[in-house]
């Protein structure tokens, strides 16, 4: 791998274009990195039993991004890290494709490995992103968990719907 | 005052809007939005969801108060990932 000299610079981004995984692990990478986690959501071909030809995606593009920009600043308060990434790609995607993607490096892996667990669920709750499945049983949006999140950043009751439902990547 | 409003995925489907202007006396809140728009958009009722509500890029509660020139978002839980 080359060595890096010029600094880290957090990535938060809304793409269209397909995302290059190995690249994006490079791009948070430095030479005193000694851990990437990269964590992939791909499209699967079933949802509840049914099959599922492909996904659209949509997105509140500035919105996603300044939220994405909060995640990485609560990451970065709570582990010592060095490059972040976030992108969700948005538009028609085929089963297999990836549609977020997290890549975070740190000096240490567990440091790596738990930031990123907490960045997807972070994601997922609060990023103004919403997705369309053309499956079998017809087209229809994914109504997510009322953003348990958001709720409880309200000061709404958090309910308790995300309980009876799977967590999806 | 004026107020932008935008909606995403089904909410936009739904309206067949993706943004609209509203023209507002002061002191409304994000929630006297809501349901003016149920009002004027039957449909926005009874979703069996509750819209989620942004101004200005950020997630606001429904007790937020608009000002002129305010982005105001309405959109569904989101289901990125």
């Amino acid at each position: 791998m080359a060595t890096r000299a010029e600094p880290l610079i957090d990535i938060c981004s809304i793409v269209t274009d397909p995302i290059d995984l190995g690249s994006l692990a490079e791009k948070v990478r430095s030479d005193t990195s000694g851990a990437v986690a990269l964590f992939a959501g791909v499209v699967r071909d079933h949802h509840k039993g049914v099959r599922v030809n492909r996904l659209e995606y949509e997105a509140y593009a500035p919105m996603a991004e300044r939220e994405m920009r909060r995640i990485v600043l609560d990451l970065r308060e709570r582990w010592n890290l060095e490059g972040v990434a976030i992108v969700h790609r948005i538009g028609r995607l085929e089963v297999g494709e990836t549609s977020v993607a997290i890549a975070i490096s740190a000096s240490h892996r567990k440091e790596a490995l738990d930031a990123c667990a907490v960045a997807i669920d972070r994601v997922k709750s609060d990023v103004p992103v919403w997705k369309k499945e053309h499956g079998d049983s017809g087209v229809d949006w994914v109504i997510g968990d009322d953003s348990p999140r958001a709720r409880a950043s309200f000061g709404l009751p958090v309910s308790n719907r995300s309980s009876r439902r799977p967590p999806e990547a | 005052m004026f107020v932008t409003i935008k909606f995403f995925a089904s909410y936009r489907e739904m309206l067949g809007e993706d943004q609209i202007l509203l023209e507002l006396d002061d002191g409304y809140t994000v929630g006297d939005i809501l349901d003016i728009l149920k009002d004027r958009y039957p449909v926005l009722k009874d979703q069996g969801y509750m819209p989620l509500t942004a101004c200005n890029l950020k997630h606001v509660s429904k007790r937020h108060a608009v000002e002129d020139g305010d982005e105001v978002a309405i959109f569904p839980p989101v289901s990125g990932g």
